[in-house]
């Protein structure tokens, strides 16, 4: 594989840039693998990637129904953090943020990693005292945070509404400076690149249309470009999750619901950081291009419609303006949904599942892109040693039989609730 | 918009209703013995399938009825709507 670097760049410019190695190949599927994962999104493709780097396991095909890095993985708002309270999510994310941070160099790709610290805002005392509470354990678990005050978060974000006559009052705010953005397609890009060159098969086009189980293992999927033989499969399909369950004949605490976001028109440099606003659900930044990037709650509704309703985009939005109030001036550039794996208690699952060699890897609700190296890493340690990792433990199937939920904010399928 | 055809109202927006989840979900008899797995499914589980979806919807800022609606999940099409007791054949 070519490096990228400053040197291969000036050695292409004279051939006009015509002469790069393709970043990944197009082959055609195998008769047999010993991993197949299927989901093309970043997940999938950070599994196969740490499939081959950590467990020398190269046989491997990544089998997805479009086009690689077109679902969520393309879609969602770039928010990296770990700013989480309970253990299984903190660690979790914490060690996620390791990987973000030496992920450009590991992957020789830039992904543009920008740790430009996130603030959540509190609007009354009673939120500062939850914040207060989640900061510290946030730091008993090696995270970083950071309480700030009404005149703190004044002097950072100096465009939200410190008036007087406001709704939500600015009290404060939690602060994990080390969370950010990075540029989501090339994290999928980055991995799959690196992917294809360990000889991982990225199969792109092919969906896949059943399994075949015997005596409870799995021996193979069969596909729209034929039958693919396989000891292990993991499930990587986020929104497709419920679809390719009912084929296993699974049901699982899991629904699909459509989550929006939007971008504004271009505008100068206004917001350094990505900030939340706390008495509802939005959530802004602004890109290097430099609109702000926004979103929030879900519709509301089971969708696989992959494209929002203007109801819940107002009332986003809604929140947004009282927020900061400039917002409104700004023209909106572009909407778009995906389909979220909505859990029942807001977090995810990384499992194996009662099916031998059957690995299944969704429920990511909100926070899909910030996991996906640490999902990759994880779920490729699920399979290849056929056991949960410690991070992964509590990300268990059998969670909600067994009552050990991780209510971390309780936003499972039923938003109305919080 | 969805406009959803309440059967007590008539033809409301979308906005003056709130979600209520499947309605094929049932609750398990509470007189006899209810095993972990029939909770774990009246509670957790959902089928959350691509097309037909029938579910439940509260007409929140209108006559605050529970209703039965009968939407496709990927067009958003919807077909039927129900008394929140009305059989479904």
């Amino acid at each position: 594989m070519q490096k990228y670097s400053i040197f291969n760049l000036v050695k292409n410019a004279f051939s006009n840039h015509q002469n790069w190695d393709l970043a990944w190949k197009d082959p055609t599927p195998k008769e047999e693998y010993d991993v197949v994962i299927i989901g093309g999104g970043g997940h999938g493709l950070a599994t196969a990637y740490y499939l081959a780097k950590e467990h020398n396991i190269t046989k491997v095909a990544i089998i997805e129904k479009g086009w690689i890095g077109g679902g969520n993985v393309g879609r969602n708002t770039t928010i990296i953090r770990s700013n989480y309270m309970h253990d299984e999510n903190g660690l979790f994310s914490e060690f996620g943020m390791d990987l973000w941070r030496r992920m450009s160099q590991d992957l020789n790709y830039n992904v543009m990693f920008s740790p430009r610290g996130i603030i959540n805002l509190a609007h009354s005392d009673a939120q500062m005292n939850a914040y207060a509470r989640r900061g510290n354990s946030m730091r008993l678990n090696g995270i970083d945070a950071v309480l700030l005050n009404r005149q703190q978060v004044k002097e950072i974000i100096p465009m939200a509404d410190f008036s007087d006559n406001v709704r939500f009052p600015i009290f404060g705010g939690l602060m994990q400076p080390s969370a950010g953005t990075a540029r989501h397609d090339a994290v999928a890009w980055g991995y799959a690149r690196q992917a294809d060159s360990m000889g991982v098969d990225i199969i792109q086009n092919c969906e896949v249309i059943g399994f075949d189980v015997s005596a409870g293992k799995i021996n193979g999927i069969r596909t729209s470009r034929g039958n693919i033989k396989a000891k292990k499969v993991g499930l990587c399909v986020a929104g497709s999750t419920n679809i390719l369950a009912e084929k296993l004949n699974m049901t699982l605490p899991i629904e699909t619901h459509l989550l929006q976001a939007c971008v504004s028109e271009p505008v100068k440099p206004v917001l350094d950081n990505v900030v939340t606003f706390g008495a509802g659900h939005f959530y802004v930044s602004q890109s290097d291009k430099g609109e702000m990037v926004m979103g929030g709650d879900l519709d509301g509704y089971n969708s696989y419609a992959q494209r929002g309703n203007l109801p819940t985009l107002q009332h986003v939005l809604t929140e947004g303006i009282a927020m900061m109030p400039f917002l409104s001036k700004l023209k909106m550039l572009r909407t778009w949904g995906g389909i979220m794996d909505m859990s029942m208690d807001g977090s995810p699952i990384i499992d194996k599942t009662h099916i031998e060699g059957l690995y299944l890897n969704c429920g990511w609700c909100y926070g899909g892109f910030k996991a996906t190296p640490a999902s990759g890493w994880t779920f490729a340690h699920t399979i290849a040693q056929d056991r949960v990792h410690e991070l992964n433990a509590g990300y268990s199937l059998n969670r909600f039989s067994t009552g050990h939920l991780i209510d971390e904010k309780g936003l499972g399928t039923k938003t109305w609730i919080s | 918009m969805l406009y959803i055809n309440c059967p007590h109202c008539g033809m409301r927006s979308q906005n003056e209703f709130s979600y209520g989840g499947d309605a094929s979900v049932k609750r398990p008899e509470l007189n006899k013995e209810v095993s972990d797995q029939e909770w774990d499914d009246f509670v957790y589980n959902r089928k959350s399938l691509r097309g037909k979806h029938l579910e439940l919807w509260q007409h929140i800022s209108g006559c605050r009825q529970w209703i039965k609606v009968e939407r496709d999940t990927a067009t958003h099409e919807i077909f039927r709507t129900f008394k929140a007791d009305e059989e479904v054949a």
